[in-house]
């Protein structure tokens, strides 16, 4: 597969990382040589093969539905770059 | 003092041979002098250090200390720590003070151990050279001209240069072991699932795990002791029954059957560190073990299965930095989006976006089965191999690197040849085995080498006792930089 400059910008938009055009071209080349890399596994047969996320065979692990943390709100909140009354500001998203 | 083991250290404290304030000190003292050169630390904080060792001294003198009451350890600054600013090496978090400890750093303040300050590392744990940090590169204390490998490259210094009396790192694709070997240290990343990974910062959560750094097995041992342990608070932390990893150090190693994948001895492999380590193995032979030839076939296609998934992960984990809650918030925007773009490309570095990249592409529709699931599939097959390979075999050995420290900017344009010097270490983080490091000689340039060391799951006591046994039949590990 080849890697577009739409493909690069797609993904910064996707990922919202603001990238210039040179950047954007800069990016280009180096992923189409990190895909190059990435390309050899693709033609490897997986048929029958269960995709492994962990390698010991467990699963999710559940608790009981009860509180168990404090509200520490003003803690978490001191080092935001802006609050007020509790919520975290940010530019206007609701016109 | 400095040269001396965690046990030694911890006698001579109880012994009232020195106070923890004054070792502290005498560590502050180094850091104070040899870290402008070296960059080993981000963050030091003498007060806050001090004050902790004001406590350990209290808890020895009521005799109620435990083997790491009182000793500074140096903590890689992925971990978060309540007070402590807490970069993970990068600007989106230059300003981050954290509100909480890790569960890792609990556990060695409540081992009452001294946090001595926060070490360099490539910026969210993404470099095997420590020279993407925001903090300014690592320099290897055996060579100042060359990288001290990475992520937890500061870690890795601290240690060689006895900054600290030990530390700890994470290792997602070889972070602990990769450094440990290029600055001639012992570091281990346990087996998934066994130190929690709470307050660890997240780069790949199905691949990260915190480990020791120390200068001996028998070090690494008294600090897994501290850093297991299972943590509610990490869902992936698995519950078993508590152990001594120190229990099985002075076994002898008779019968020992050790496996190398021919693989690991093949194109790519540099003839020094190639030398190194069979002259270690051949050590190992005098030592009772015999050596079994092996194959993992489809250890050739770690690297695209790890630079795929990694990167996967890493773009999730990373979403959470946008500039609302904490950390870096660019200080011009127009609109939300463009608060959310500027600053993640201003507070994040070029490894960072391209690898933000990489996984969001692999992860979109259309792209998803092709790549990611793919990449899932192969890690079984991968995986798979060590488990037909620990049928033949107690431990597989091998070399951690393929060649020892490069110089600084020598990878430079291409990220790709960064990406190679993982080729031995990343299969072992995508099977979720335990593996280590060890220093086994010098190569080319008079680097350190190093023996990485591998064990089935859970097998991190025999793994410590095998090194333990190699480093009481030789001396590279108590071998220290000149100068310093």
């Amino acid at each position: 597969m080849s890697l577009t400059i739409e493909d690069v910008n797609k993904v910064a938009r996707l990922a919202r990382l603001a990238v210039s055009e040179q950047e954007a071209h800069t990016a280009h080349a180096q992923l189409s040589n990190i895909f190059g890399l990435i390309a050899e596994m693709q033609a490897v047969d997986t048929s029958g093969i269960a995709p492994m996320s962990h390698a010991q065979d467990v699963t999710q692990r559940l608790r009981e539905d009860r509180v168990t943390e404090e509200n520490q709100r003003e803690l978490f909140q001191s080092i935001a770059p802006q609050v007020e009354s509790g919520l975290y500001l940010v530019p206007q998203v609701i016109e | 003092m400095i040269n001396a083991t965690l046990k030694q250290h911890s006698a001579a404290l109880r012994d009232k041979q020195i106070s923890s304030v004054e070792l502290t000190q005498l560590y502050l003292d180094r850091i104070a002098t040899l870290n402008p050169e070296l960059n080993a630390f981000i963050t030091v904080n003498p007060e806050m250090s001090l004050a902790q060792a004001r406590e350990a001294d209290a808890r020895l003198a009521n005799g109620n200390a435990e083997p790491l009451t009182g000793i500074p350890i140096a903590q890689k600054d992925i971990f978060c720590a309540k007070g402590w600013r807490t970069t993970c090496g990068s600007k989106m978090l230059h300003n981050f003070i954290s509100p909480y400890d890790a569960h890792v750093i609990s556990q060695f303040n409540n081992a009452g151990a001294v946090n001595l300050g926060k070490t360099n590392m490539d910026e969210f744990a993404m470099g095997s050279s420590n020279e993407t940090s925001h903090y300014g590169a690592v320099k290897n204390p055996w060579d100042r001209a060359r990288v001290p490998g990475g992520s937890s490259g500061g870690t890795a210094a601290a240690v060689a240069a006895r900054l600290c009396a030990a530390a700890t790192g994470t290792d997602t694709g070889g972070s602990i072991r990769q450094p440990a070997a290029l600055c001639g240290i012992s570091g281990l990343k346990p087996t998934y699932g066994v130190c929690s990974r709470y307050g660890m910062i997240a780069f790949a959560s199905s691949l990260d795990q915190a480990g020791p750094m120390a200068r001996s097995a028998e070090d690494l041992a008294l600090l897994l002791n501290t850093m297991a342990g299972f943590d509610e608070r990490d869902s992936t932390s698995l519950q078993r029954e508590k152990e001594d990893y120190a229990r099985d150090l002075d076994k002898p190693l008779n019968g020992l059957r050790i496996g190398l994948p021919k693989e690991f001895f093949a194109e790519g492999l540099s003839s020094d560190v190639a030398h190194a380590v069979e002259a270690a193995i051949a050590e190992y032979k005098k030592l009772g073990a015999s050596v079994v030839d092996i194959s993992l076939p489809n250890s050739r296609l770690s690297i695209p299965v790890y630079y795929v998934l990694a990167p996967a992960e890493a773009s999730s984990n990373l979403s959470r930095f946008d500039g609302v809650r904490y950390g870096y918030r660019a200080p011009e925007y127009t609109d939300l989006a463009d608060m959310y773009e500027k600053s993640r490309a201003q507070g994040f570095g070029a490894e960072v976006k391209r690898r933000i990249m990489i996984g969001t592409y692999v992860l979109s529709h259309g792209y998803y089965d092709a790549y990611y699931l793919q990449a899932q599939k192969i890690r079984r097959l991968i995986a798979q191999d060590f488990v037909e390979a620990f049928k033949q075999c107690d431990v597989i050995m091998g070399p951690t690197s393929p060649t020892t420290a490069f110089k600084l900017g020598e990878k430079g344009d291409d990220p790709v040849q960064m990406y190679l010097s993982d080729i031995y270490t990343i299969a072992v983080n995508l099977a979720g085995l335990p593996g280590m490091s060890i220093p086994a000689g010098f190569g080319a340039n008079a680097m350190p080498v190093g023996l990485q060391i591998v064990g089935n799951y859970f097998d991190e006591a025999k793994m410590l006792n095998v090194a333990h046994q190699y480093q009481l039949a030789t001396d590279w590990h108590a071998r220290t930089p000149s100068g310093i």
